[in-house]
């Protein structure tokens, strides 16, 4: 583009003047002399021809994702707005701000200064709340896109690394924030600190020494405040913004999953291009996320951290409350019971701290990270996927993961025993008790429940394929019988619901392996797993059975009675079969 | 392994076996939908219009843009207005956040309008391939690693690999040594003591008092005397010579409380309550706590023994403390046991006395650690 012809004048040797073709408008010509000039030097036109036509399938589901990138970044631009004036420092100050409740009270240079972002700054408390809100904006969509990854199944072959990383990325976004919401050195803040320092002394055998190398002696000091904001700006962003990189890089080279339906298999991608559609969508998706975050910080009040006051380690506020997402861990604090903690030889191991604590979120990460690894082991899938499950089609997996989810409710709101007896003026005492039960009861309940409506919802599947569309349209026979006139799916609705794969359980048919070794504990454990994951499975519809049905279609009962009667058996022989 | 791979793919558009009587086991990938034209697409008008809501969407973000810039200018930070459903809110921060977020609004619904109404929406389909490279490439990684390894000689020469080994597990441990080592002091037996104990020497260590402290009130500062602790009233109270003295001018309270001010505080914070002494259980820790009194005016850590947060709440008719971070509760009536929440031991009990002008002293100090456990509190 940017070689010459010989026929031009010299003076026409300029960039942005080379053009044989006539070029479309003024401003291409300008881009393409700028392009062009990098071009030169460093050569990035083939592999930004193959980005910007690279293809993204559609899904509102995928926005979850974006909408988290699009929150940490702003969160990236706001906190460095609130470096320019927030200081850092416990250091002791007299308040002399324009809020006059405080005026005069002692605090700390970083209470002292984020009063004066929210009064004194123009524009301060907008930057500060919107700092605030695209901090839960990120950590909620990080959680939400999580569910979507696993409920989706999208966490399988080849993409369990990049399931680790965003696990990773999940669980230091709530250090992050929490990081984040103590450097105001508010009474809240400091409330959440001297819980936390209680939770590094639980440690068994080094708890006071890791206590009194973070605080840098006793509780507080004055480390604390400069230590974590060096964490938060500097330490953790980093590292979430390389494994963020990375996580970004492994979706474009692996492709994005997509969704089954017509068109789309295992080995394409059905989408639109970057250029110009995504690049259109995604890069207007960022504003609309920065501009929700402008107005809900304009309108909405968040961290009123002058309604607390300063820290003051014999102070507290009634129903103190951490952010959302570490609720649940606050919520565990709240549920473990005291005999918890024992004494034996002169020491204490208090492990109604510590299991909350210091052990809940590394437990919970740790399990979510090694799921893929488990699920494959169990139905020794080596495939590579692509194409994404419908949380009905894997009703084991989307009842463990509301399972999961169950036990995670029940810790959030656990969090919250306080504010829900005040509320709804009940016993607190009752509300935690029903809490206690209800971490162990809830999430078996909720598997159960949810593997159930997912078997149905199958079925409800099938029903629809074999029978068409429900169209209220009511007819009557010559001989006087009436039947409701049923609309068969098109060929491209129905492979929606019988594209799937059907899974069976593993079947461990000898004690031996095909060497003739006996088979080790681990073979019947996982025979014993899979068929616990697929032993009720509902297969899709075949063909036969359309027709069959098609066939039997006049007379109308008959088909509703041979399908039941079809299921049962169904299930009945695939009990019967281990 | 070499042709695995390809079978290793799922792919579900492929029928897999054709089932007797000539119809296949599984439905068939119809392939793509047919493409519905949007209305942009089949009508001049239509694209017109399109293009006019794209341009108003810009426009509604150059307006935002100047609403920000005109408020910013034109109101002062102090500013207040009342606005409908909202209250009393700061001008500024109303109108610089709507300004800003029609401002990012206006591009992102325009640019996603355009994307949806005029961009086009057919879609594309592109091929993926096998995320495994192919097996002459791994076969050749595998041989330059195998080369280096041969060329440099690593495997020839155990003693490099071994030193090299060592070395490199080794280097890290100065940066390591550095970081752990000076993070912060030793706790030594400092979390077992408090200012009930001694004078601190700001190192963590305590003087023993000539004369017991005195209970004085938090923040005032002033003596408590016992006559004065009607039953059901509750004090906070440090010990005496850690808040300024009354006396103090104002400029002296201004200039700042002493140096390691709030990490006593965090230790030595007592609760005062006086109790009927009839109300005390008739068990071992009831007997202890009124024997450990003045006459029911009891002493306590106001440190909940779970995780640190202070006891802020005090049931005057239960004499019940509650901590309101994790609803620990504590029983004042039977030496401050733990009656239910999630701490496992009771409160620390300060002893009190009083002294010959009938001021209450702190008669012994704590006789174990304040606050959270930890593995060496004993």
């Amino acid at each position: 583009m940017t070689t010459t012809p010989n026929e031009r004048p010299a003076q026409g040797l300029r960039a942005g003047d080379a053009e044989t073709a006539p070029p479309p408008s003024a401003g291409a010509k300008k881009l393409g002399g700028v392009a062009g000039w990098v071009d030169d030097r460093l050569g990035p036109a083939k592999g930004v021809n193959y980005l910007m036509k690279k293809v993204f399938p559609d899904h509102w589901s995928f926005m979850l994702g974006e909408i988290a990138m699009y929150s940490m970044i702003i969160c990236l631009l706001t906190g460095v707005f609130l470096t320019f004036w927030f200081v850092p420092s416990a250091g002791h100050t007299v308040y002399d701000g324009s809020y006059v409740p405080l005026q005069g009270v002692q605090m700390s240079e970083a209470y002292a200064s984020s009063l004066n972002i929210s009064f004194d700054i123009k524009g301060g408390l907008l930057i500060r709340q919107m700092h605030h809100w695209a901090a839960l904006m990120f950590i909620v969509a990080v959680s939400a896109h999580m569910l979507r990854v696993f409920f989706t199944g999208a966490f399988r072959k080849p993409r369990e690394l990049n399931w680790i990383i965003g696990c990773i990325l999940s669980m230091l976004a709530l250090v992050e924030g929490f990081a984040g919401y103590s450097l105001p050195d508010d009474l809240l803040s400091g409330t959440g600190l001297r819980a936390a320092e209680g939770f590094m002394q639980s440690a068994p055998v080094i708890g006071s020494y890791l206590a009194y190398a973070v605080f840098d002696g006793p509780f507080p000091g004055e480390a604390i405040i400069p230590r974590l904001y060096g964490v938060h700006v500097l330490l953790l962003p980093a590292i979430l913004i390389g494994l963020f990189t990375a996580h970004i890089v492994m979706v474009a080279v692996q492709k994005h999953t997509q969704y089954p339906g017509p068109g789309r298999t295992n080995s394409n991608v059905v989408g639109f291009p970057v250029m110009p559609v995504y690049a259109a969508k995604a890069g207007g998706f960022f504003f609309i996320v920065f501009g929700f975050i402008a107005v809900l910080s304009a309108l909405v009040q968040i961290n009123a951290i002058w309604v607390y006051g300063p820290y003051d380690t014999s102070a507290v506020t009634a129903g103190a409350q951490p952010d959302w997402y570490m609720g649940f861990a606050d919520g565990a604090l709240r549920l473990l019971p005291g005999w918890l903690e024992f004494e034996a030889f002169g020491y204490t191991l208090s492990l109604n701290v510590a299991i909350g604590a210091l052990m809940l979120i590394p437990i919970m990460y740790g399990i979510m990270a090694a799921y893929p690894f488990i699920e494959a082991w169990v139905t020794g899938d080596k495939r590579e996927h692509h194409l994404l499950d419908r949380p009905r089609n894997q009703p084991t997996r989307t009842a463990l993961g509301v399972a999961a989810l169950t036990f995670y409710g029940v810790l959030m709101f656990a969090a919250a025993n306080d504010i829900i007896a005040i509320k709804l003026n009940m016993s607190i005492n009752d509300i935690t008790y029903f809490f206690r039960a209800g971490t162990f009861i809830l999430p078996v309940l909720a598997f159960w429940a949810t593997r159930r409506i997912c078997l149905s919802l199958q079925r409800a599947d099938r029903n629809l394929v074999l029978h068409g569309r429900e169209t209220g349209r009511i007819v009557r026979t010559a001989d006087g019988r009436f039947f409701e006139a049923h609309e068969p799916l098109n060929e491209y609705e129905r492979w929606k619901l019988v594209g799937y794969e059907e899974q069976r359980p593993l079947e461990l048919t000898s004690g031996v392996d095909a060497h003739g070794v006996a088979a080790p504990g681990a073979g019947k454990l996982r025979a014993r797993l899979s068929k616990f994951y697929f032993q009720d499975v509902v297969t899709p519809v075949t063909p036969e059975e359309l027709a069959a049905a098609h066939h039997d279609g006049h007379e109308h009962e008959a088909i509703e009675a041979a399908e039941a009667a079809e299921i049962e058996s169904g299930e009945r022989s695939g009990a019967g079969h281990h | 392994m070499s042709t695995e791979h390809s079978t290793d793919t799922v792919r579900l558009d492929e029928g897999h076996h054709i089932g007797e009587g000539g119809i296949p086991a599984q439905f068939v990938n119809p392939g793509l939908p047919p493409h519905v034209h949007r209305m942009s697409d089949e009508s001049a008008a239509g694209a017109k219009r399109a293009e006019r809501q794209i341009a108003g969407l810009f426009t509604l973000s150059i307006l935002g843009t100047l609403l920000f810039l005109v408020s910013y200018f034109a109101f002062d930070t102090a500013h207040r207005t009342w606005v409908p459903g909202l209250g009393t809110v700061s001008t500024t921060n109303l109108l610089l956040g709507v300004g800003l977020g029609l401002a990012l609004l206006g591009i992102g619904l325009g640019a996603v309008h355009w994307a949806k109404t005029l961009m086009p929406d057919e879609e594309v389909v592109e091929e993926r391939h096998v995320m495994r490279s192919s097996d002459t490439d791994r076969a050749k990684f595998a041989e330059i690693m195998r080369e280096g390894g041969e060329s440099s000689q690593l495997f020839r020469r155990p003693l490099i690999k071994a030193t090299l080994g060592g070395a490199l597990g080794l280097f890290s441990l100065p940066l390591l040594v550095q970081l752990v080592g000076s993070l912060g002091p030793l706790p030594k037996n400092h979390l077992s003591l408090t200012m009930w104990n001694g004078h601190p020497d700001g190192h963590g260590d305590y003087t023993p008092y000539q004369e017991r402290p005195r209970l004085v009130t938090d923040p005032e500062s002033l003596p408590i005397k016992a006559s004065d602790v009607t039953i059901g009233s509750v004090y906070h109270v440090l010990p005496e010579g850690l808040l300024p003295s009354p006396e103090a001018t104002e400029e002296e309270a201004r200039e700042g409380l002493p140096h390691g001010f709030l990490e006593e505080k965090a230790k030595a914070a007592v609760l005062l309550m006086r109790l009927d002494p009839s109300d005390f259980k008739d068990t071992e820790g009831g007997k202890k706590a009124l024997s450990w009194s003045y006459q029911g005016i009891v002493a306590y850590s106001k440190i909940c023994t779970h995780v640190g947060c202070p006891v802020g709440l005090y049931e005057r008719t239960t004499h019940h403390l509650l901590c309101p971070c994790h609803q620990s509760t504590f029983d004042v009536t039977d030496d401050c046991r733990v009656i239910f929440g999630p701490a496992k031991r009771p409160l620390p009990q300060l002893k009190i006395d009083v002294d010959k002008d009938g001021y209450l002293i702190a008669a012994e100090p704590f006789h174990e650690a304040v606050g959270p456990s930890f593995w060496e509190r004993g």
